[in-house]
C-alpha cells in the first residue's frame, strides 16, 4: 500500500474529506519552498501535490506558469525537486507526495532512472498532465510497476464512453478537473460537479477529489461536500507570490484545510 | 526499409499517430475526446468526394491553384550546374502555402459544427490565411501571436485585424511562437465546445501532422505532374525550408516512395548551429522530446526544458519540427541541413535581382542551399525547390539587415 492509499483509507475510516495542497517546488527558491512544504501537514494538508517546473505548462494558468518561471529562473531542476522530497521525508514519513508536471523533463532524464530515483526519494504518485490513457505505455504502466501511483485527470469532456479507459490504469485517486479550462481559471460550482463526481464514483472504488477553480475555504467546503476531497493550487501560489511570509501562507492553507474538512 | 516491397514511406502514421518513435497524442485529458472526434471526422472527410470537390473548387478559384512550376533560367545559368525549378506557392492568395491547409481545416471545422476558429502564428502568414478563410465563411477568428512577433510583423497584424480577426499578443513565457501555441492550447481547453484549433504546421497531436501534410500534399502532387510535363520525368532533388515543416512535407510526401528522388529539408541555422543555440535547427541541434502534443526533435537544455529558437525569419522560429520529419531524418529517407541568416539574406537578394521574384525569408533558406549544391551537379540534374512564400512581409527585416533606412524618403542608406 502506498502512502496515498494508506492516507485515503485512514480518511475514509475517520469520515473525513482529503485536503490536497499544490505548491511549486523551487518557487521563489528551493529554501523558501522547502520551508512551506515542511509546514503543510501541520496546517491540515492531507496530500501534497508538488509542482515540477516546466517552460511550457500548457494546462496551467498565468499564476502557476509564473511560479514555474520563478522556479526555473532560480535554477531548479528535477533533481532538486527529488532532493526536496528526500529531505522532507527525513521528518515526515506519512504525508503522501504527488509530483505534478509535464512529461518532457521526465522523458529527458529517462523514465526508468526517474522512477527509481523518485521512489527512492519518497515520492508516492505522479500527475503528468500531457499523458492521456492513449500514451499509457510511456510512463503510467512503468510507474505502477515501480510502485508509484499514477493519478489521472478526468474532465467534463470525459464522457461515459471514455471514462472506463481513463479509470483503467489510474491508481491512488482520481483527480476530477471541475472546469474545462486551465488551473486557477473560472470558479468551480458544486451543483455542476456533484453529479459528475457521482458518475465517476459509480465506475470506480478510487477516491475522487476535485480541483481547478477552487480558491476559498467556502468553495473547498462545498466541493469537498460532493466528493472525497478538494485540491487548491493557484490560490496558495498567489498568496506566496504576494510576498506573504511563510507563516501567513500556512495560516491561509489552514483555513482552506478547515473548509475542506467541514465538507 | 525503403527496399522492402511491403513497406512504404507513405503509410504513416500508425493508429496511434506515430511515425516510428515520433508523433503521438501528448495532450491533456480535456482535449483528448475532441482530438478523437477530429480524427474520426477527418477520416470520414478523406474518403468523401464532396469534401475534396469543395477543396478543389476553392483551391482553384479562391487560392489560384495549381501554382506554376517555373524554370529559373538565370539562376540556373548563374550557378552553372543543375536545372533549377521553383514551385511557385508564393503566388497563392495570401502569399504563401499556408492557405492550402487552412482551407481544409476550416471546411472540416464547418462540418463539425464549430463556429469559432483559433490559430497561432509566428510570422503572421498562417494567421493571415486563417483570418482570410474565416472572413470568407463568416466565422469568428482569434489569432494568438507572440508579443515580440506582433512588433516585428506589424503589417500582418493589421491585415488580420482588417480581415476581422482578433489578434491577441501573447506575453506569457517569452512571447514567441511557442508561447502563442501554448496560449492557443489554453484557449482550446477552455472553449472546447465551440472552438476549432487550426494548427498551421505539421506538428501538434495526431491527427494534425498527418492532416496538415495531406492538405499541403497538393504542392508535391502538382509538382510531380508539372515536372513530368516539363521534363518527362521525376525531379532528382527536392529542396524546401523547414520551421515546423508544412511546406516541405507538402512537397516531399508524394515523392517519398520514389527512391531516385533525393530529398533535402533546410532548417534555419540563425547565427550558426553551435552551443550558443542561436538557431532553429531542431534536427541538427536538438534531440527527441515531447512538446505541444507530439514527440519530436526539440531544442532543449540538458534537463528537458525547452529553449527558444532564433532565426532572422519569424516563420522558422520554432524549437520543434513536425514528427514525420523527425522520422524521415532518423530513417535516412530525407536529409536535413541548415542555412544561416547571412546565407539566406544573400539568396533573398539573388532571387530578387536575377529572377524578379522577391521570396520570403523562409524559402530564401531553401534557395541558399540550392546555391550550395547546384554548381557541382550535372546540367541534366533537376532540382525542384519550394518557393513557399513571397517576401513582401520581410522587406522591413531585410532593409534593417542591409542597413537601408525605410523612413528616408530619398532612399538613402542608413548611417
Amino acid at each position: 500500500m502506498t502512502r496515498i492509499e494508506a492516507k485515503f483509507t485512514a480518511l475514509k475510516a475517520a469520515n473525513r474529506k482529503a485536503f490536497v495542497a499544490y505548491m511549486m517546488a523551487g518557487d521563489p527558491d528551493l529554501a523558501t519552498s522547502a520551508e512551506l512544504m515542511k509546514g503543510l501537514p501541520d496546517a491540515g494538508v492531507d496530500v501534497i501535490e508538488l509542482g515540477v517546473p516546466f517552460t511550457d505548462p500548457m494546462a496551467d494558468g498565468p499564476t502557476i506558469q509564473a511560479a514555474g518561471q520563478r522556479s526555473l529562473a532560480a535554477g531548479t531542476v528535477l533533481q532538486d525537486v527529488l532532493d526536496m522530497v528526500a529531505t522532507f521525508r527525513k521528518t515526515d514519513n506519512e504525508t503522501p507526495i504527488v509530483l505534478m508536471g509535464y512529461y518532457n523533463p521526465i522523458y529527458s532524464r529517462g523514465v526508468d532512472t526517474f522512477l527509481a530515483d523518485a521512489k527512492a526519494a519518497g515520492v508516492d504518485g505522479l500527475i503528468v498532465v500531457d499523458l492521456p490513457p492513449e500514451e499509457d505505455e510511456e510512463l503510467c504502466i512503468p510507474a505502477q510497476k515501480a510502485g508509484l501511483n499514477f493519478i489521472r485527470l478526468a474532465t467534463p469532456t470525459t464522457d461515459d464512453k471514455r471514462l472506463p479507459r481513463v479509470l483503467q490504469n489510474t491508481s491512488g485517486f482520481v483527480y476530477y478537473v471541475s472546469i474545462t479550462g486551465i488551473t486557477g481559471a473560472a470558479e468551480a460550482q458544486a451543483d455542476g460537479v456533484g453529479p459528475e463526481v457521482a458518475r465517476i464514483k459509480a465506475k470506480t472504488d478510487l477516491p475522487v477529489v476535485v480541483g481547478f477553480g477552487i480558491r476559498t475555504p467556502e468553495a473547498a467546503q462545498s466541493l469537498a461536500g460532493v466528493s472525497d476531497g478538494a485540491v487548491v493550487g493557484s490560490a496558495i501560489v498567489s498568496k506566496l507570490a504576494s510576498g506573504a511570509p511563510i507563516p501567513d501562507v500556512l495560516d491561509f492553507v489552514a483555513t482552506l484545510a478547515a473548509g475542506t474538512h467541514r465538507g | 526499409m525503403a527496399n522492402d516491397l511491403f513497406n512504404s514511406f507513405m503509410s504513416g502514421p500508425d493508429e496511434n499517430g506515430r511515425f516510428g518513435l515520433f508523433g503521438g497524442r501528448f495532450v491533456s485529458e480535456t482535449l483528448m475526446p475532441l482530438i478523437l472526434d477530429l480524427e474520426a471526422e477527418y477520416e470520414k472527410a478523406k474518403t468523401d468526394p464532396t469534401f475534396w470537390a469543395e477543396m478543389d473548387y476553392l483551391w482553384k478559384h479562391y487560392v489560384g491553384r495549381p501554382s506554376p512550376l517555373y524554370f529559373a533560367e538565370r539562376l540556373t545559368e548563374h550557378f552553372g550546374g543543375a536545372k533549377i525549378y521553383m514551385k511557385r506557392d508564393e503566388l497563392n492568395h495570401t502569399g504563401a502555402h499556408k492557405i492550402n491547409n487552412v482551407l481544409g481545416q476550416i471546411i472540416l471545422a464547418r462540418r463539425m459544427g464549430k463556429t469559432r476558429i483559433i490559430a497561432e502564428t509566428g510570422a503572421g502568414q498562417h494567421g493571415v490565411a486563417t483570418a482570410t478563410v474565416c472572413a470568407k465563411f463568416g466565422l469568428k477568428c482569434v489569432v494568438y501571436m507572440g508579443a515580440h512577433d506582433v512588433q516585428r510583423q506589424s503589417p500582418n497584424v493589421f491585415r488580420m485585424r482588417l480581415l476581422g480577426a482578433e489578434v491577441i499578443p501573447v506575453t506569457s513565457g517569452r512571447g514567441t511562437l511557442k508561447d502563442a501555441m501554448n496560449d492557443a492550447l489554453r484557449d482550446w481547453v477552455t472553449n472546447v465546445h465551440d472552438t476549432f484549433y487550426c494548427i498551421g504546421t505539421v506538428a501538434g497531436p495526431h491527427p494534425y501532422p498527418a492532416m496538415v501534410r495531406d492538405f499541403q500534399s497538393i504542392i508535391g502532387k502538382e509538382a510531380k505532374e508539372q515536372m513530368a510535363e516539363a521534363e518527362g520525368r521525376l525531379p532528382d532533388t527536392l529542396v524546401a525550408a523547414i520551421g515546423g515543416g508544412s511546406n516541405a512535407m507538402g512537397l516531399f510526401y508524394p515523392f517519398l516512395d520514389d527512391p531516385s528522388v533525393n530529398i533535402i529539408g533546410v532548417e534555419a541555422g540563425g547565427r550558426g548551429v553551435d552551443d550558443r543555440m542561436e538557431h532553429c535547427a531542431s534536427l541538427t541541434g536538438g534531440r527527441p522530446g515531447v512538446l505541444h502534443g507530439n514527440r519530436t526533435y526539440l531544442l532543449q537544455d540538458d534537463v528537458g526544458q525547452i529553449l527558444e529558437g532564433y532565426s532572422i525569419s519569424a516563420g522558422l522560429d520554432y524549437p520543434g519540427i513536425g514528427p514525420e520529419h523527425a522520422w524521415l531524418h532518423d530513417t535516412g529517407r530525407a536529409q536535413y541541413v541548415s542555412i544561416t541568416d547571412a546565407e539566406a539574406l544573400e539568396a533573398f537578394q539573388l532571387c530578387t535581382s536575377m529572377e524578379g521574384i522577391i521570396p520570403a525569408l523562409e524559402p530564401s533558406h531553401a534557395l541558399a542551399h540550392v546555391a550550395k549544391i547546384a554548381p557541382d551537379l550535372p546540367k541534366d540534374h533537376l532540382i525542384c525547390m519550394n518557393l513557399c512564400g513571397r517576401g513582401d512581409k520581410d522587406i522591413f527585416t531585410v532593409a534593417k539587415h542591409l542597413g537601408f533606412d525605410m523612413s528616408d524618403t530619398e532612399g538613402r542608406e542608413a548611417k
